[in-house]
Formats: structure tokens, sequence, C-alpha cells
């Protein structure tokens, strides 16, 4: 008798068991379904999602949370473009996602059959990699190096276009651990001569700083980093998505640098005379203008993607390397630095520039946020949408702990924060976990309202309802004249009974007095999603800020008296 | 490909960039992506089977802002199907083209054209009534010279092969 070989789709689906994978976040269609068949079979669990969208950003949070890649099953066409924010969320922020898309047949690629889109011409530039499987028999190593280069070096997104007839046909092929990537080099430990010379720089240095991005998440070096801290006495700044790379409430923490970051933070990167980027990539929200960013400052810059030296800035010491491992190498060459001074005039501008807000007039979100952080004392995760409360919520909620952080930078995707909280929970269900959004970016994938209620999902999602694009009103206001244009959402719906059609309980805080109590009650309900509506001041504005192009230096700390000028830098 | 010229910074220069790739499709479409991502302009490509059939090699000359360039090549080094990039701009390593020209020319008036053909060791492929076609290698910049000293007489066309280089010795390619 002959042997019953599996289709292509069913050997798919257990080559992503194989990996490991415990969810597929994904919505089906026509030329998908071989995998969607073969999914019944399997131990692997399919969240159905509401959009493609949205499942890209729960694989997103997943993997954000867990260091795993997030997989997405979807169909050709519609489905497949409907996951290119997705992939470009994930390409800008380094984050290993494994996206599967169904494909026409192979006899009618290019022959613009129903729902036949080139997903693989279409997503070039926002993929790690891509394949486009012409062969069964290939699954097993394709679906091997997906996994091996969505996750190893510098991480991202890679997708994989199954045509229908790949997926329905046999596949004959072994299982294998072989790869097929001549050229492709994972870094591991830094070249000694650049890590000692590195040390040497570091002890001399009077005003060393830190700058952690999210390269130090990714590869767990916030122990190490803050060992080397300690032991030179040295400062440390991180970016949005290094946050919680080394523990925010750190004495030898100054917060989060760039645009929003705190003033004294930002005092810092002016001030010290050296700056060490550890998986940090001197992004334009953080250098501001480059000319005249840390000029006199010796610049080391440790990076697993030989691409980001000199890019931006050109450093002193480029070390390439896993951010861990060139500092644990670099540890033990280190000693105490002479930095007292240094750590008082950081500890002046602590004092003398606090991040505040006002108490009165209102219901205000930096209040709920800072709330927000006392609750949940750093042990949850938070994700954030993108806009005003994001930069509130980096602010005021001080992470401590890595992956526990989740906010799409690079891309600035509105929409991100509430499915990515959805992912991280499914990751971690014994975890809490918040996801704090702006009234438009939830809106934007809200549909996954369904998704989290009918999986009971303990995740908590905390709307900042300020009735506007907050940050498009506040650059109106500060940079446009005050001239609203397209800024104001009016037309919201009542968020709390939105969340209620769902059959999800709903809270609403109104008064400043409530703050506490709602999101303490919201906190401890674990039977399933609570969405929290607080219901902020509607003109509030983000400070400190450095306007995009201009130097760090330029920082305003307060709201201006006077109009300001237009912005020069990118956007 | 993009046509488009750098949109800032100063004038571009010209660049020889060579790629050992994956032979497989879409590998040219993710190359010329970093080009055009940074609007630089590709002049020549030429893309041919390396020594181990599932390899190939692509010769690149582009002009860009020189600044970029080093960023190019680390961009297309990064590729996962560029095995690997080096820029030869500059370099010592031996380049030759192959320029085909044709020349709308009676019959009685070939003489000029013909000296100029011996001069630059080119020969006549396709001697017909009214054209005929040249056939000339060497240096890019030798067949610049020799297209500019025929573009008096009537050149209705001219097809170039792009730039081939190997590095001398034991340097790679
Ligand atoms: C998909 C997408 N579209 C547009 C933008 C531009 N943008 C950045 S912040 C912002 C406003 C966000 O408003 P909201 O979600 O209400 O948050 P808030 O700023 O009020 O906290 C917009 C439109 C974006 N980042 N992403």
């Amino acid at each position: 008798m002959q042997q019953k070989h599996p289709t292509g789709g069913e050997k798919l689906i257990q080559c992503l068991e194989r990996e490991g994978v415990e969810y597929v976040f994904g919505l089906s269609g026509g030329a998908v379904m071989p995998m969607f068949d073969a999914l019944v079979d399997s131990k692997i669990q399919l969240i159905l999602v509401r959009h493609e969208q949205g499942a890209t950003h729960m694989a997103d949070g997943y993997a954000r949370a867990t260091g795993r890649p997030g997989v997405v099953l979807v169909t050709s066409g519609p489905g497949a473009t409907n996951t290119v924010t997705g992939l470009f969320t994930a390409l800008m922020d380094s984050t290993p996602i494994v996206v599967i898309t169904g494909q026409t047949i192979s006899s009618m690629l290019g022959k613009d059959a129903f729902q036949e889109a080139d997903v693989t011409g279409i997503t070039y530039p926002v993929v790690k990699h891509s394949y486009l499987v012409k062969d069964g028999n290939d699954i097993p190593r394709i679906v091997r190096e997906a996994f091996h280069l969505a996750r190893s070096g510098r991480p991202g997104p890679v997708l994989i276009d199954v045509p229908k007839d790949v997926g329905q046909g046999p596949c004959t092929a072994p299982f294998t651990d072989e790869l097929d990537l001549p050229g492709y080099e994972v870094p591991g430990r830094g070249d000694p001569a650049l890590v000692a010379e590195a040390a040497r720089l570091l002890t001399e240095a009077k005003r060393p700083l830190f700058y952690v991005g999210h390269g130090a998440v990714i590869s767990n070096a916030g122990k190490a980093i803050t060992t080397l801290a300690e032991k030179l006495r040295a400062p440390v700044v991180n970016t949005l998505l290094g946050k919680g790379a080394v523990d925010e409430t750190h004495p030898l923490h100054l917060g989060m640098l760039g645009m929003h970051g705190t003033a004294y933070a930002n005092k810092a990167v002016v001030g010290c005379d050296l700056i060490m980027a550890i998986g940090a990539r001197w992004d334009d929200r953080i250098t501001g203008k480059v000319d005249e960013f840390c000029t006199g400052a010796v610049k080391i810059h440790v990076d697993i993607d030989r691409a980001e030296f000199g890019k931006i800035i050109q450093p002193d010491v480029s070390i390439l390397g896993d951010a861990r491992m060139v500092i644990e190498d670099l540890i033990p060459q280190i000693e105490m630095g002479d930095t007292d001074a240094w750590l008082k005039q950081c500890d002046r501008w602590r004092k003398q520039f606090p991040l505040k807000y006002p108490k009165q007039g209102g219901l205000r979100a930096q209040h709920v946020l800072d709330r927000l952080d006392a609750v949940t004392q750093g042990e949850a995760i938070l994700t954030t949408d993108v806009g005003q409360h994001q930069m509130w919520a980096a602010q005021f909620c001080r992470t401590r702990h890595g992956r526990h952080w989740l906010s799409s930078g690079g891309a600035g995707t509105m929409g991100f924060g509430f499915p990515a909280a959805i992912g991280a929970q499914f990751a971690h269900p014994d975890k809490k976990v918040w996801a704090i959004c702006g009234d438009g970016g939830f809106q934007m994938t809200q549909a996954e309202l369904a998704t989290a209620a009918v999986h009971k999902l303990p995740v908590k999602c905390l709307i900042i309802n300020n009735n506007f694009l907050g940050m498009i009103r506040q650059w109106q206001e500060l940079f446009y004249e005050n001239r609203l244009s397209g800024s104001d959402l009016e037309g919201n719906p009542d968020f709390v009974k939105l969340a209620q059609a769902y059959g999800i309980k709903g809270l609403r805080i109104r008064r400043s007095a409530d703050v506490d109590r709602i999101l303490k009650e919201a906190h401890d309900y674990d039977d399933g999603p609570c969405v929290v509506v607080a219901e902020v001041v509607k003109e509030d504005n983000v400070f400190p800020m450095i306007p995009a192009g201009a130097a760090v230096s330029e920082m305003i700390i307060e709201a201006p008296k006077t109009r300001l000028e237009k912005p020069t830098g990118s956007t | 490909m993009s046509t488009a010229q750098p949109l800032t910074g100063p004038a571009p220069s010209i660049h020889t960039i060579s790629l050992f790739v994956n032979n497989k499709p879409g590998v040219l479409v993710r190359v010329a992506l970093v080009f055009s991502r940074r609007a630089f302009n590709l002049e020549s490509l030429v893309v041919s089977p390396a020594a181990e059939g599932r390899f190939s090699r692509m010769t690149i000359v582009c002009s860009g802002a020189a600044e970029a360039l080093g960023q190019v090549v680390k961009q297309l080094a990064k590729l996962i199907d560029v095995v690997h990039a080096v820029d030869h701009t500059g370099d010592a390593s031996y380049e030759v083209e192959i320029a085909l020209v044709k020349l709308e020319c009676a019959l009685d008036k070939r003489t000029e054209i013909l000296q100029i053909a011996e001069h630059y060791k080119a020969r006549v492929v396709d001697y017909g009534p009214e054209s005929l076609v040249l056939q000339a290698y060497g240096s890019s910049e030798k067949l610049d010279a020799l297209i500019e000293l025929l573009r008096p007489f009537k050149l209705t066309e001219l097809v170039r092969s792009g730039k081939l280089l190997m590095a001398r010795g034991k340097a790679v390619t």
C-alpha cells in the first residue's frame, strides 16, 4: 500500500508545532483553507481575529512579551495586504513575527486571478526576508529558516507565501534542521580589542552616559548593563523601546531621553562627555538635530546590525555583537569611574526639572498614568498605542523589567496597543496586561474586543479619552497657530457602552478622586477583559518636548508663552 | 529602475559594486530596492551565473552621493540573499565592457569610420548596404571615448553590456 503523505498545508502546520508554536493568529479565506483545515487536527490554538492587522499586532505583542516568534496565518489578496502595516511595525522595531499567507494556485500566478496579489512584491521593503513557496517539499526547510531568521541576529518579520496547490498537494520531504543561508551571520561576542578600547574610554570619562535601546531588551542585556553602570557609577537613559532593560526606578536611571523624554535625561545627553549606545540606533526622535548631537562627547556604539554603524552618527568605537555578551565582556575590564561630580549634577537636574502636571482643573491623563504605575508596581505588562497617552505613559509608568513595555516606536502605528496586549496576554496568561490607548488609535483595531471577549482574556484596556487626535491637536496648537484640521474626534462612541455591547466589563473615570479605586477594580478583575475609559481634559500638551529637527539643547520644558517655529525635522 | 537623482546633498559620483548572491527569484528586486529607496540611479547592471550554479554575480555601476555609498553596501550585505557585497570603486580590479554600435552610412563614406574602428580595435560585425555594426570591447572609459568619436556620424543604435569586473590575484570579487 502506498504511504500516505501529508499535504503541504499539514506539513506546514506540523513544522510550526516543531518550532514550539502555541498560537496562530489569523483569519481564513479561499487560498489558505488547506492550512486552516490542518489546524483542526493540531494542538496549536487558532486565535480568530476580526481584522488581519489585529493578527499581526497580536503576534507582535506575543513576540515582544516572550522573545519567541509570533505567527500569523491569513489568506491571499486583501488578507495579505492587511498585514502590511503589521509587518512594517515589526520591521521598524526588530520584532520576530512569521506571517504565512495563502496565495492563488501556482499556474495562475501573474494572471490576475481572484484575490491574487503579488504579496512578496508588495512586502519586500517591510520584511527581513520572505519566501514564495514553489515546491511543497521546500516547506520544512523554509519554515525552519523563517523562524531562525525571524528571531536571530537583529530580529524581524518573515513572510511565507504559499500557493493553494502547494498547500493542498503532497509534501514528501522530511523535517529538517538544516539551514541554507550562506552569508547570513549572527554576531555574538564583540572584538576583544574594541571591547578593551571601550573599557579604557569609559574608565577615563568624567561624564559617561549609557543610552539603552530595544536591542538591550532583545538580547536580555539589562542585568549586565545595570552591573556595568553600578561599577562605573554612570547614569543610564533609555529610548522608548529600551524601557525595562534597566529598571527605571534604579537610582542611576534618568528615564527616557529624546523628543518627549525627561528634562534630566536630555540634560545628561547634552552634558555628557561619553555616550555609549547599547542596542540603540540614534533615531531622529533621540538625536534631534544630528549636527549638534553630543558634539563634544566620545561615542561608543554596540549593535548587532553592522549597517547601523555610521548610518546617523559616526562612532569613535563600533562594537559589532550581541549586546549582552559585549557588556558582560566589558564588566571585568571596568574600574570605578571618577564620576561623583557628574552624578551630583544629574541629581540636581532631576530635582530641578521633575516631571509634573497640574493637580487641579479636571482629570488629567498624566494623573491616571501616574496612578497606573502605582497600581501595577511595574509588574504588569503595559502596551501602548501611539500619541500623547503613549508619551505620558512612557514618562510616568516606570518600567522595571524587560519585555514589560510594548510600544510601537519606529513605525508609530496607531492601532497597535490593544491587539498587542491581547497577544501578550496569550503569552502570559497569569500576568496582568494593560493596554494604554488613545481614543483615536483604539478605534483603529477595536474590532478585536470580540477576540478578547471570546477567550475571556483578563486583558485590561485603558482608553485615555480626550476626544481628539491629541498629539495632532498639540502640534496644531503649538506650530500651526491652533488651526485645528481633522484632529477633533467628534462622533466617538461611548466606549463603556461599546465594551458592554461585546459583553465586556466597562468602567469610567470622570473625577480625579475616582482614579485609584477604578484602576484597582480593573486591575483585580480577572474574569474577562475590562475597558476603563478615562474622560480626561480635552486640551493638554506633552512636555518636555524637543521640536522635530531641533537640537536636544533646545528642549522646551514647559508650555511656552510664545508661538513656536514650525519644526524642520521629518515628522 | 529609478531615474531620479539623489534628492539632496553633493553631486553624485560613480561607483562599482560587486555582489555575490543566491540565484533565486526576487533577489534582483531586493537589491534594486536598496538603491531606489535612496534615490540612487543604476547606470548598469550585469547578472550572470557564478562558478557554482546556485549563486549569481551582480556587477552594478551606480551613481549617487559618495557618503551614502558605504551605507548602501552595508544594506546590500544585510539582505539575506546577498552572500557578500564588495565596493570596487577605485580599486585595481580588471574591468571590461562590450559595446555594439550601429551607424547609418552609405558604402562610399565609410573610410573615416573604419579608421576610427581600427584604432580602437573594434570589429565590423555587420556590413550592410546602408548601415554597419561595430563591436568594441575594453574599459568603459575607452568605449566612452570611441562612442564620442562616432557620434558625429549617424549613430542610430547603441547597446552596451555593462561593466564586468573581477578582482585581481587572490582578492575576492
Ligand atoms: C496609523 C496611523 N495614522 C496616523 C498617525 C499619526 N498620528 C500620530 S499620533 C496621532 C493622534 C493619536 O490620537 P489618539 O489615539 O486619540 O491618542 P492621543 O494623542 O490623543 O493620546 C496621529 C493621528 C499614526 N501615528 N498612525
